[in-house]
């Protein structure tokens, strides 16, 4: 077996049908979609029909609601600048804590230049309180950005309630989809979503394409302003291949929904429910009733998780941490902060994200390989005696802090 | 992933002297859980000569630190506490071929347990002096902290200052936008405002990493510029060779071989040093300058 890829949440292979459908427009269907000739007329009905593609995954009520854009971040910073530009009077943004950073850095950047965010926290499993969300909600709010489903835990937030709240209190209503589309049902026109983020390469499209979607009627002001294309709501010219790809990652994507809330979910749980048999003091973070059916996110208490990423990794194993380490920061994950994980255990925290391809053959082996893995870390550290955690480790073992 | 040497890769996988020792009469516990890096070193001293008989440790950890402390236990061993006192978080990360800027940190932290393992021996109180911010400038492995103390002890005011005195912003500029923060912030404290410019980045403070071509042309430069100067004392300067940090020079004519030479040659080294921004030792091509000199009339 060679490679066992559980990091579909970082992104995902492009599905061969994918670039089978992207190829010709790479070479004789390079023509603009903007001329008149021709060339460029076959690619323009090519864009046309992928956006029917991903209108019909998302259920969204016109075609014409769909924006592409270079990924999922400039969908997220379009949808947050647009609204601000465009409700000028409105100075307060509303979001939560464990956002994407494409929402967070930007928001802190707004901060900066005089807008007040206020930031939704989280309880210990990543649950919003909507009561303080409700009292939050005023005509001052420009927009809320909450994202659908959270990329390293899986946990949904009740997006719908909270958009049809927002309606109601006349406010715009962000949603970041990144992880939540082609995982799970989602029909726009009968929500009061306002605008929602999507990302190509994580459901098997390439990287660099996105879309941001826009209901008809919502107040628009354009990221980058030059030609017609995207009706002037995007300039720039069209990423033809990348557009007819993401339109079959969408139609395929819907054709697998059911797989992936069944067979998907059924080796995530076996997976999920291995390990956790197997390993002591290791938990799942996030609320398990209420999340994407391939995500399990595990906290590993006293390990550090580079370290079994790397060991992991040995074995062909690719999954992601939260730790640190990972992403060059001082802090681990703001996620498993957020949700007030204990640093023992956050800097441990290890994502399997799976993807359709996924097989149960690869799931045996990981769930051999880990608990060893995991034990081997351990011999390393000083919280774990011979057995298991030393006895109050937190006292066993107090460094001086750096 | 990171860009992690082979070495720093074997000490992760196959770790030497992991795990308690039993017998230890020296113990340092350092690290900072929330940056999640935790280490203990543990020391056998011979209290007549104060030679370390052996070391292990217990990491939580990454890759690099666990890397760190296996490579420090190594180093240590065999030395007396004084030797191994002098052994620098720069020592750790040359011995296993260098750490990427982000995980530094790690080399350090096997340098601080070694320092609060020989004052637990001495019945000394270690104090860690050291605070660690997040990484501001990649190039140069600098974070806030350090900035921030640096702007604040010596007034400085702008994003060049900054440069000149940590080296932080000289290389690809990407950190200039931090840089500048911290600035804003320093300056209102000052009841000052920070004035924003252009930056000019005269000569690239010292590129991460030079290719061996633009190293030997870089040398090539200084020495050009100190030529007229040599040749005005009727002597001349050329390069040999460049043997990692060894640079073999011949000098000719009134230089070669007189007593000046040497003075010289310091001059000339201090000058490349400057430039190139890392030691380097210059060493007169004996053959050269003596075959040049018997052939002088
Ligand atoms: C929730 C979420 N939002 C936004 C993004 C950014 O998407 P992109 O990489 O296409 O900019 C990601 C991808 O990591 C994500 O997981
Ligand atoms: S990151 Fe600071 S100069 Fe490159």
């Amino acid at each position: 077996m060679d490679g066992i890829y559980l990091d579909n949440n970082a992104t995902t292979r492009v599905d061969d049908a994918v670039l089978e459908a992207m190829l010709p427009y790479f070479t004789e269907q390079f023509g603009n979609p903007s001329s008149m000739h021709s060339f460029g007329n076959k690619v323009g009905l090519a864009i046309k029909k992928a956006r029917l593609q991903v209108q019909d995954l998302l259920g969204a009520e016109h075609d014409s609601e769909i924006i592409f854009t270079s990924c999922g971040t400039e969908s997220d910073s379009t949808a947050l600048l647009s609204a601000i530009k465009s409700n000028p009077k409105k100075k307060e943004i509303i979001t939560t804590s464990i956002e994407h950073p494409a929402v967070l850095t930007l928001c802190a950047n707004l901060e900066k230049e005089g807008y007040k965010v206020h930031t939704l926290k989280v309880d210990e499993k990543g649950r919003l309180d909507l009561d303080a969300y409700a009292r939050l909600l005023s005509d001052r709010v420009a927009v809320v950005s909450v994202m659908w489903a959270n990329n390293e835990t899986g946990t949904f937030f009740p997006v719908l309630e909270m958009a049809e709240m927002a309606h109601a209190a006349g406010v715009l209503f962000h949603t970041d989809a990144v992880q939540a589309v082609g995982k799970v049902p989602i029909d726009l026109k009968t929500s009061k979503i306002d605008m929602l983020s999507l990302s190509g390469h994580k459901l098997h499209a390439p990287k660099g394409i996105g879309v941001l979607y826009l209901r008809r009627g919502v107040r628009f002001r354009p990221l980058l302003r030059g030609g017609h294309q995207e009706r002037g709501r995007r300039a720039g010219t069209e990423n033809t291949a990348s557009i007819v790809g993401l339109g079959k990652a969408c139609e395929l994507a819907q054709a697998a929904m059911h797989h992936e809330n069944t067979e998907v979910r059924r080796l995530r749980d076996k997976l999920e429910a291995g390990i956790l048999a197997r390993v002591p003091r290791a938990f799942p973070t996030g609320d398990v009733t209420n999340r994407l059916p391939n995500t399990s996110n595990i906290a590993f208490e006293f390990i550090e998780g580079e370290a079994i990423l790397l060991l992991l990794n040995k074995f062909g194993i690719a999954a992601s941490s939260g730790s640190a380490c990972t992403s060059g920061s001082l802090e681990p994950s703001h996620v498993m902060r957020a949700m007030g994980i204990p640093y023992t255990a956050a800097h441990g925290t290890i994502r399997f994200s799976l993807s359709r391809y996924t097989t149960e053959a690869e799931i045996d082996r990981v769930i051999q390989v880990t608990p060893e893995i995991i034990a081997q870390l351990r011999k390393l550290s000083p919280y774990w005696g011979k057995t298991g955690p030393a006895t109050e480790p937190e006292k066993a073992f107090a460094p001086v802090y750096a | 992933m990171w860009d992690y040497s082979e070495k720093v890769k074997e000490h992760f996988f196959s770790p030497r002297n992991a795990g308690a020792l039993d017998d230890a009469n020296a113990v340092g516990d350092v690290g900072s859980l929330n940056c999640g890096d935790a280490l203990r070193l543990m020391l056998k001293v011979d209290p007549d000569t104060e030679t370390i008989q052996d070391a292990s440790f217990q990491t939580f950890g990454c890759g690099s630190a666990i890397a760190s402390s296996s490579a420090l236990t190594e180093i240590i061993k065999g030395m007396t506490l004084d030797d191994a006192l002098k052994v620098s978080n720069q020592d750790i990360a040359d011995y296993l071929d260098g750490l990427p800027p982000e995980k530094m940190h790690c080399s350090v932290m096997g340098r601080e347990a070694l320092h609060a393992a020989v004052a637990n021996y001495r019945g000394e109180e270690w104090r860690d002096d050291h605070e660690e911010g997040a990484l501001i400038c990649k190039c140069f492995a600098i974070d806030a902290v350090l900035i921030e103390e640096t702007v604040r002890a010596n007034n400085l005011s702008s994003v060049e200052d900054v440069i000149n005195y940590t080296k932080a912003g000289g290389g690809c500029s990407s950190c200039h936008e931090g840089i500048e923060e911290i600035l804003v912030k320093v300056l209102a404290e000052r009841g000052e405002t920070f004035n924003p410019h252009t930056v000019e980045i005269k000569e690239e403070a010292k590129p991460a990493k030079l290719t061996n071509l633009q190293r030997i042309k870089r040398i090539e430069t200084v020495l050009e510029a100190m030529r007229p100067q040599l040749q005005r004392d009727h002597g001349d300067i050329e390069l040999v060779d460049v043997d990692g940090k060894t640079l073999y020079v011949n000098m000719t004519g009134a230089c070669s071989g007189c007593q000046m030479e040497a003075l010289t040659l310091q001059g000339i080294q201090q000058k490349l040093m400057e430039d190139l921004g890392e030691f380097v030792k210059i060493v007169p091509s004996r053959a050269g300058s003596l075959s040049r000199a018997a052939s002088q009339p």
